[in-house]
């Protein structure tokens, strides 16, 4: 709740700045360090999703680092990376949809059911082979979720 | 002088008739359904529903559910032409169509005409579904009799003129509903239940798929993509020079949402997947071979 609390008061903060700034220098910076954000998850999910998948052998220790990994990333602060105005109506490079800037309680909402879906994955990625596959579709699930309401189609 | 009038307006009558006669709505045999109707098999028509893809716009806006899917309609459909609403398909006898008939449903599905013989708009892809077989429209009309009802409303659609003229989606219809496959090859019995899946249930060309100015389908550049109708953005080509995926790759995707590189489905390709993955694994496979056997 608390978390959810800071990261309200910190889009606040971001939607204010972006406004009194007017540039689109920050914008794109933002937009950037949000895609960054995004491969990263994309990465140690492909991690787990190979051995999922038994493209690559079941590895305990690799597959708690991408957990925990994913864990982390799941529960940084995001607040400065969705300014006002980075929608994919304002700007050409993202698919952000301006949705998500109308709908703030359902992205957090979201948002926590991935944190969530993250530890899942973190507390069975080292109990073997089963029990990873079994995590890897709630975790897809919570990512697919924000994708089906908020991102636009490939640009 | 009157002759000639008189000649001209008999010219423009029966030009009228004709093309009267050539938007009528078209119907299906009545005999051929009615002997099928007492073998038909609601089980089996689960996978024809799933493959069809009927929840992901009949069922309710933000409706997540995993049960049997309640028809009632109500999601939203931007397009160039206006907005269309999906109705509600329950089995409600009132609200829905509990009421119809399986003639009704098969003249619905195959050809887009109402039990009140009125033209549907191709939003409702007959256009995909006239390939469906007998059996199969059959079977699917026994499992969605067994879901839930619901009394909701069906909303009018939000479609100016002309196109709000039901008629002349009769010549739409002349122009552009067409019953033979798109691909003509189908190189062994795999590919060609994935070409059935794909051009007869899946509808996946009418996203994947760019149209003409009319909204017709563009078959000479099937499944290579074609901007959002909805917004900004692209859909994919489906071409496996575009694609570069595996069967492996497009089998996972479809049953788990997961890209190779581990990007996950969003927008309206989510519903399909969450259809798709109830399929036969057969059936997956079969989809990725039609996919892969594209030019």
């Amino acid at each position: 709740m608390k978390r959810i609390a800071i990261f309200g008061a910190g889009l606040a903060v971001a939607a204010t700045t972006a406004f009194a700034g007017g540039h689109t220098g920050p914008l794109d910076a933002a937009i950037g360090a949000r895609k960054a954000q995004m491969s990263l998850y994309g990465f140690n999910l492909g991690i787990l999703g190979a051995m999922a998948q038994g493209k690559a052998e079941y590895d305990a220790d690799a597959a708690m680092a991408a957990a925990n990994n994913l864990a982390a990333l799941t529960t940084m602060d995001q607040s400065a990376l969705w300014p006002q105005g980075s929608d994919n109506s304002a700007k050409d490079n993202t698919r952000a949809l301006p949705a998500i800037w109308e709908n703030f309680p359902d992205v957090f909402a979201k948002a926590g059911a991935t944190a969530e879906a993250a530890a899942a994955m973190q507390a069975a990625a080292g109990d073997g082979l089963e029990a990873l596959q079994a995590s890897m579709g709630p975790l897809g699930g919570a990512c697919s979720a924000c994708h089906k309401a908020y991102r636009a189609p490939n640009n | 002088m009157y002759q000639r009038i008189f000649a001209f307006l008999t010219l423009v009558a029966v030009g009228l008739a004709a093309a009267w006669w050539l938007t009528a709505p078209v119907r299906v045999d009545a005999a051929v359904f009615s002997a099928l109707e007492p073998q038909s098999d609601p089980v089996a028509g689960q996978d024809v529903f799933n493959a069809a893809g009927c929840a992901s716009c009949h069922t309710a806006p933000g409706d997540e559910s995993d049960g049997p899917a309640v028809l009632s309609g109500g999601k939203r459909f931007a397009s160039d032409f206006g907005t269309f609403v999906a109705p509600n398909i329950s089995s409600d006898p009132v609200a829905g169509i509990g009421a119809w008939s399986l003639v009704d449903f098969a003249n619905a599905v195959r050809f887009g005409t109402s039990p009140q013989g009125q033209h549907y708009y191709p939003a409702f892809p007959y256009t995909t579904y006239i390939r469906m077989s007998d059996t199969d429209l059959a079977n699917l009309f026994a499992y969605m009799r067994d879901l839930p009802a619901s009394q909701a409303a069906s909303e009018p659609h939000e479609v100016g003129f002309p196109f709000n003229i039901r008629r002349s989606l009769g010549g739409w219809k002349l122009l552009f509903l067409r019953k033979d496959f798109v691909r003509p090859e189908a190189p062994d019995a795999i590919v060609e239940r994935g070409r059935y899946l794909v051009e007869a249930l899946g509808h996946c060309a009418e996203c994947h798929t760019g149209r003409n100015a009319l909204g017709g389908l563009d078959r000479s550049a099937w499944l290579q993509g074609a901007p959002n109708p909805s917004g900004k953005g692209q859909i994919p080509s489906l071409r496996p020079d575009d694609l570069q995926w595996s069967g492996f790759d497009i089998a996972a995707y479809l049953t788990t949402g997961f890209t190779p590189e581990f990007d996950t489905a969003g927008g309206q390709m989510t519903d399909v997947i969450k259809n798709l993955a109830k399929l036969p694994d057969s059936d997956i496979d079969a989809i990725a071979a039609y996919l892969l056997a594209l030019p």
